[in-house]
């Protein structure tokens, strides 16, 4: 007996009847050596009668009596007669269990669709024009929510707020504290290499604070926190679409909107700001450490110097843009979550349309903030 | 449905628990729970809402790490088996889970083709014709092209019982098949079982609390209860329904409520 439990022997004459006895175990693992040999050995003795010897088996799995069916198909195909002898009942249950029907059974539906070129073209653009119809409608939900919660203070969730300010804000302050500092001091140090060509050393912390505060400060926070919270809103309100949660929610009476996205918004609108701020300040220190080590100021002058740069008019102007910026990056993170249909593909996908969808969104506000400003 | 007197097939142990025991935290689920499941049996867990039988059979495939004890398989203690092990282990058993585990992303076809093409050399055309014949075993022939969210409940619990199948394990662990089932498709779905089981002889572990279920096709059942934390009937079903004198199974077999839960109440 082999390896895997079963022994197979072949007797016959060429041209006569052929008989082939199986023995031991015809599993799963078997029945790709038994196949082979029973094929081979049928071209080369061309039977005129074929026989399956089954007496010495003693375990049979549903694969091996599949195998033992498809032996008799071919054997019919090649019109030789056939026949199982010595079949235990046991064995005959195993092959009765098989429904010979689903094996010929054509599928209910075809395979996946393949569709030409411009047929994919078209229903990516129906796809995608009817993103942007869904964006705009929750956009005017959430517009129409935030004006009922402003009037209606206590119909807000303000544990959630306050949950979700402490996750978005407080824990992302370390990693924007960091990468702000870090791109501070990359940026001074960058520019003091050219300014100090012109003796210009003492504009360093003046480029660097307008920098930060006008542009660098408000995207770098709204890209981290596109990363950090927008995918996390995502995924949270998906899996809770997918887990008929949001279901739950509609039929208790609960405007889910109000319910699961309001909160999220008004936090990031609140902390969006403070964590800019924040960001500002880290990048101008780390400014100051190139500043002391690289271009010889001191302390007082860095900071006198940055003071004098940053007119507050800028910094009203970063904290609005920065509010703008939070509640576009809550919004649509929340309303991909509302876009989940089937199971967990959907919730990866959807998360990863947030933070797409939200950095072009950063992008647009902030383009338009320029614009704008420019015309005050 | 009434079956008769339902004896166990055979009686050489292919699964041994010894003296498990399982918490949570501080919370122990249950403890100093031992029993053995017969080759070719039916075994059905039951008990009350979280007693713990969930928690039983995710320990008996290995998913959960118990305190202390062993669960034998073939001889094999999962808790400390070797890798290449506990892999050749997992392809003799299959598991249906409470909520079919179908992969969503995937036609029923490639979820039951996944096992046959990860761990088995078979040609294509066999393993399609091994999909088709499991799809039929179950069923739902000509679904091979259907995903799993386009099933009803009923059909994806079959789907699930095609894909543990897949490798013809000689063990199958079952967590609550016919919860959320219709009775007409839970009494289906027991006939399956119960076929499947006369027919290749796979050793069926069920963990149910349908009473249907339980007098239609266990041969051997263990009873858990909560304020014991362990076993507190073992044996034939319509044995214990006549026979057993604690309150707790009898309160189970014949939908009472506990006597002193209604002085309480």
């Amino acid at each position: 007996m082999s390896q895997e439990g079963f022994s197979l022997s072949c007797q016959g004459e060429k041209g006569g009847e052929a008989t082939v006895s199986l023995s031991g175990r015809i599993s799963i693992n078997s029945i790709s050596k038994i196949l082979h040999e029973t094929t081979l050995f049928l071209k080369e003795s061309l039977p005129s009668k074929f026989v399956i010897d089954l007496a010495q088996v003693d375990y049979l799995d549903s694969s091996g009596a599949l195998m033992l069916i498809q032996m008799g198909e071919k054997a019919k195909a090649k019109s030789i007669p056939f026949k199982f002898i010595n079949m235990s009942d046991k064995t005959k249950e195993m092959i009765a269990l098989i429904n010979r029907d689903a094996l010929i059974a054509e599928p209910l539906i075809s395979e996946k669709r393949t569709s030409g070129i411009i047929e994919r073209i078209g229903e990516e653009s129906i796809v995608f024009c009817n993103d942007i119809k869904e964006v705009i409608t929750f956009g005017g939900e959430l517009v129409l929510d935030i004006m009922y919660s402003m009037l209606h203070p206590r119909s807000v969730r303000w544990g959630d707020v306050i949950l979700y300010m402490k996750k978005a804000g407080v824990d992302g302050l370390p990693i924007i504290g960091l990468i702000s500092f870090l791109l501070g001091l990359i940026l001074a140090f960058m520019s003091a290499l050219q300014l100090k060509q012109f003796g210009a050393n003492i504009y360093v912390p003046a480029l660097l604070s307008i920098a930060m505060v006008r542009e660098l400060g408000p995207i770098m926070t709204a890209i981290l926190v596109a990363g950090r919270s927008g995918s996390a809103f995502a995924a949270e309100i998906g899996t809770m679409k997918v887990n008929e949660e949001v279901d739950a929610l509609i039929a208790m009476g609960f405007n889910p909107t109000r319910f699961l996205a309001i909160p999220k918004v008004f936090a990031a609108v609140v902390v969006v700001p403070i964590l800019t701020l924040f960001a500002d300040i880290f990048a101008v220190a780390g400014g100051l450490l190139i500043g002391i080590l690289v271009l010889d100021l001191t302390i007082y002058t860095y900071i006198q110097q940055t003071i004098k740069a940053i007119d507050m008019f800028n910094v009203f102007i970063s904290i609005i843009k920065s509010m703008v910026l939070g509640f576009f990056i809550a919004g649509i993170g929340c309303q991909r979550g509302f876009t989940v249909r089937g199971g967990a593909q959907d919730v990866g996908n959807a998360t990863t349309s947030a933070v797409v969808a939200g950095l072009f969104l950063i992008i647009v506000v902030d383009s338009i903030f320029a614009i704008v400003l420019n015309y005050i | 449905m009434i079956d008769s007197y339902q004896r166990p097939p055979t009686t050489d142990p292919i699964i041994r628990v010894d003296h498990l025991k399982a918490s949570f935290g501080t919370n122990t689920i249950f403890e100093d729970v031992s029993f053995e499941v017969f080759s070719g049996e039916i075994f059905i867990i039951l008990g009350g809402s979280g007693c713990g039988k969930s928690t039983l059979l995710k320990h008996m495939i290995g998913l959960h790490e118990p305190v202390s004890g062993r669960v034998l398989i073939n001889g094999i203690d999962i808790t400390d088996a070797e890798d290449s092990e506990m892999m050749q282990l997992r392809r003799e058993t299959g598991v249906l889970f409470q909520s079919s585990a179908l992969f969503g992303s995937m036609t029923l076809f490639e979820n039951i083709a996944l096992p046959l093409q990860e761990f088995t050399n078979l040609p294509q055309e066999i393993i399609d014709l091994i999909v088709k014949m499991k799809l039929g075993m179950v069923g739902l022939e000509g679904y091979e092209n259907h995903l799993p969210s386009e099933l009803s409940g009923g059909m994806k619990k079959r789907a699930g019982i095609a894909r543990a199948m897949a490798l013809d394990p000689t063990v199958l662990f079952f967590d609550e098949p016919s919860a959320g089932l219709d009775p007409v498709t839970s009494v289906e779905l027991d006939m399956l079982i119960k076929n499947i089981n006369k027919g290749i002889g796979t050793t069926m572990v069920i963990v149910t609390h349908e009473l249907e279920s339980i007098f239609g096709i266990a041969h051997r059942i263990i009873m858990l209860d909560k304020s014991k934390k362990g076993i507190i009937a073992e044996g034939n079903p319509w044995d214990l329904k006549e026979h057993s004198i604690d309150p707790r199974v009898m309160a189970f077999f014949n939908r009472h409520v506990i006597d002193n839960k209604n002085k309480g109440m």
